[in-house]
């Protein structure tokens, strides 16, 4: 085989040929920037939405750069220093402060975090309106919640480094939930934590988690994500296959090489979120007290409970699903049965390929039903992040049950309601809109 | 469409209200004023630095309000602690604690913990109203409470400037009971100016900060003209 690469590009194998038939006998670095960049044929009908997935990997390569040289200053430690502050909290205003250049990561680091969910949200947005988690891209969709999931368990482990209080009773509340499932809850709560409560042992795990495992795992999961998606080719706007036609070379007719057509044009969106992302970054880098929650500029105090404990704007619509959880089933706990309702809040995205059973896939050409049932499920979406950032009443428990309600309804109905619509005619080449 | 989708994202953000029952009086000052500034700094060091710590600012740093070295340590630095050193406290915490019934917080980013979902500036308005709103109370052990932050454990330290006030019970409002050095006018101008040293110590490179941001988006700005017509050449024959 490795004869058979010598001769498709003529390379003699020394150094003196030219250096790229050099690498080719001996990597497929040609091959590959064909197969994904220059002769990767995507649908010609992109629009808005499909900057957000470009801009996804754009802000996992900020995280991870920022991240990068985050970790050459902070320091891990729950310890106090001199002063009383614990040190892991005063190594984030080290960074702020004294570090030149510090306080522009930090911002980034922190500004990023919030904008890696907008844009997965609006990715995922993206999904529902056109059906890209239809036959043939399950796995494509799958790897996406799984990227999805990880992402969660990032932000959870990342949001305990500053150690401030919103940080530290974060932690404490969300691993007392796993207290909840019957039997093992206890245990496994001490077992993620290290400790009886949320400790220095916790504070260095979350470190270790955030910045070495989830982020391998996270990379592992984009690359599979972008792998399978270039395998069944990209969905569009009209949700139909450009493979169904394509010209006598074998090209799609609707399809266009990604680079250079949507590598100029995904270059504009860049710039475009870059001008927003650094206008709240350099203008409001705590997002209005949602970025940055103020009650986090307070170092952890193990003996001093807020009054209000809220997770970060993009866990609380899970969490307000959690709370909506009142009742004891089949003699377990509430809590219980609201940690089960949030995981599979979340996990049910996972289903999403199965449970619809339209003829067609892009809203373009559903019906009225579809619309109003997505319509609803973004407002309770909406709704549920809301009452998240609220403390609990009475008032907001019932409305976030109703929501909770039709949040599953969405999806457990869909196998029925997906297929009732009124249907339009799919057209059988893209259409420029 | 893409409106209505904005709307509906913004919505929650405006519709967090601020969270507390009592009024709070809007901070009138600005972190752009360095005269305020250094008097606000003057302020801090003289009343406050005694029991509260800034321990993540460091006296060099006051430099940045327009000071010389020299004129920090004559002015801005009691102790032995040299320019380079953080701001911190002499007082040990333990017993603080057993003076006050609760250790005195660290004040350097306190302006910023002080604000609020959605207004993430009520911090300084927080500020201004506390630090005016001190009353004499015999009931407390320190003789002293506050209508923003209820029992609280710290006496009113800038009793001499203020003068005391006093609750009136039936109207619900603050009487100047016995006049202080400073007319309230210009009490209010003082809490001011030590609002804003504060507002700045919670992040001193804040309007740099701002400052590089409009750089920034300049910068992007061009760059989006440009790559706009990068885009609009590749793409003129898409149809």
């Amino acid at each position: 085989m490795a004869a058979g690469n010598l001769e498709k590009y003529k390379s003699d194998g020394s150094v003196g040929g030219n250096v790229l038939e050099w690498v080719d006998a001996r990597f497929p670095a040609t091959s590959l920037y064909r197969e994904h960049l220059s002769e990767y044929y995507a649908p010609k009908n992109f629009n808005f939405w499909y900057f957000f997935g470009s801009l996804a990997l754009l802000v996992l390569v900020i995280q991870i750069v920022t991240g990068i040289f985050l970790v050459m200053h902070y320091k891990p430690d729950a310890a106090l220093n001199a002063s009383g502050v614990p040190i892991a909290f005063a190594s984030v205003e080290y960074i702020m402060r004294d570090v030149p250049g510090g306080w522009l990561i930090r911002y980034m680091h922190s500004t990023g975090a919030s904008a890696f969910f907008i844009v997965v949200y609006l990715h995922m947005f993206r999904g529902l309106l056109y059906g890209s988690y239809r036959k043939p891209r399950e796995l494509t969709w799958l790897f996406g919640v799984g990227i999805f999931l990880v992402l969660m368990g990032e932000a959870f482990f990342g949001y305990l480094l500053p150690w401030g209080q919103m940080s530290y009773w974060g932690a404490q509340v969300i691993v007392n939930l796993f207290g909840a499932i019957p039997v093992i809850g206890n245990d496994l709560s001490i077992l993620i934590r290290g400790d009886f409560v949320v400790g220095d042992a916790t504070l260095n795990r979350f470190f270790s988690f955030h910045v070495i495992a989830f982020p391998l795992i996270l990379i592992g999961l984009v690359a599979a994500h972008i792998l399978a998606l270039h395998e069944t080719g990209s969905n569009n706007p009209d949700g139909i296959e450009i493979k169904a036609n394509k010209d006598e070379n074998g090209i799609p007719r609707d399809g266009i090489p990604f680079h250079p057509y949507y590598t100029v044009k995904d270059i504009v969106g860049v710039v475009v979120f870059l001008i927003v992302f650094s206008a709240v970054m350099f203008f409001a880098p705590e997002g209005a007290g949602a970025f940055l929650e103020t009650p986090n500029f307070y170092p952890a105090d193990p003996l001093k409970t807020p009054p209000h404990i809220a997770p970060v704007w993009y866990f609380t619509p899970y969490y307000s699903i959690l709370r909506a959880m009142v009742w004891n089933f089949f003699g377990l706990d509430a809590k219980f049965w609201g940690v089960v309702a949030m995981g599979a809040s979340v996990v049910i995205f996972a289903f999403l390929p199965w449970l619809d059973r339209s003829p067609v896939k892009s809203i373009r050409y559903r019906g009225p039903i579809y619309k109003t049932m997505l319509t609803l499920f973004v407002i309770s979406f909406f709704i549920l992040g809301y009452l998240g950032t609220q403390s609990p009443s009475p008032t907001g428990e019932l409305i976030s049950q109703i929501c909770t309600v039709f949040y599953f309804g969405f999806f457990l109905g869909m196998p029925w309601w997906s297929r009732m619509d009124k249907f339009k005619p799919v057209p059988e080449r893209v259409t420029m809109k | 469409m893409k409106k209505f989708l904005i709307a509906l994202f913004f919505a929650p953000i405006m519709a967090f209200a601020s969270g507390g029952n009592v009024h709070l009086d809007k901070w009138p000052g600005s972190v752009r004023d360095k005269a305020s500034l250094q008097n606000g700094a003057k302020l801090f060091v003289n009343y406050c630095l005694n029991c509260h710590g800034a321990s993540f600012l460091r006296y060099k740093n006051l430099t940045e309000l327009g000071l010389s070295e020299q004129q920090v340590k004559d002015n801005l630095m009691f102790t032995s602690d040299k320019i380079g050193d953080l701001m911190g406290v002499a007082a040990r915490h333990d017993e603080q604690k057993k003076w006050f019934g609760a250790t005195p917080p660290d004040l350097t980013i306190i302006a910023r913990a002080r604000g609020e979902l959605g207004n993430a500036g009520a911090g300084a308005d927080w500020l201004y109203t506390y630090l005016r709103s001190f009353y004499r109370d015999p009931n407390r052990p320190t003789g002293w409470n506050n209508v923003v932050f209820e029992n609280v454990g710290m006496p009113n330290p800038l009793w001499q400037l203020q003068g005391q006030q006093v609750l009136n019970h039936t109207t619900h409002k603050l009487e100047l009971a016995v006049p202080g050095q400073l007319s309230p006018v210009e009490y209010d101008k003082a809490i001011s100016d030590l609002v804003s040293f504060m507002v700045w110590m919670g992040e001193p490179q804040q309007e740099y900060r701002r400052t590089l941001g409009w750089f920034v988006l300049a910068f992007l700005s061009v760059l989006f003209v440009l790559a706009y017509a990068l885009k609009k050449n590749y793409w003129k024959d898409i149809h």
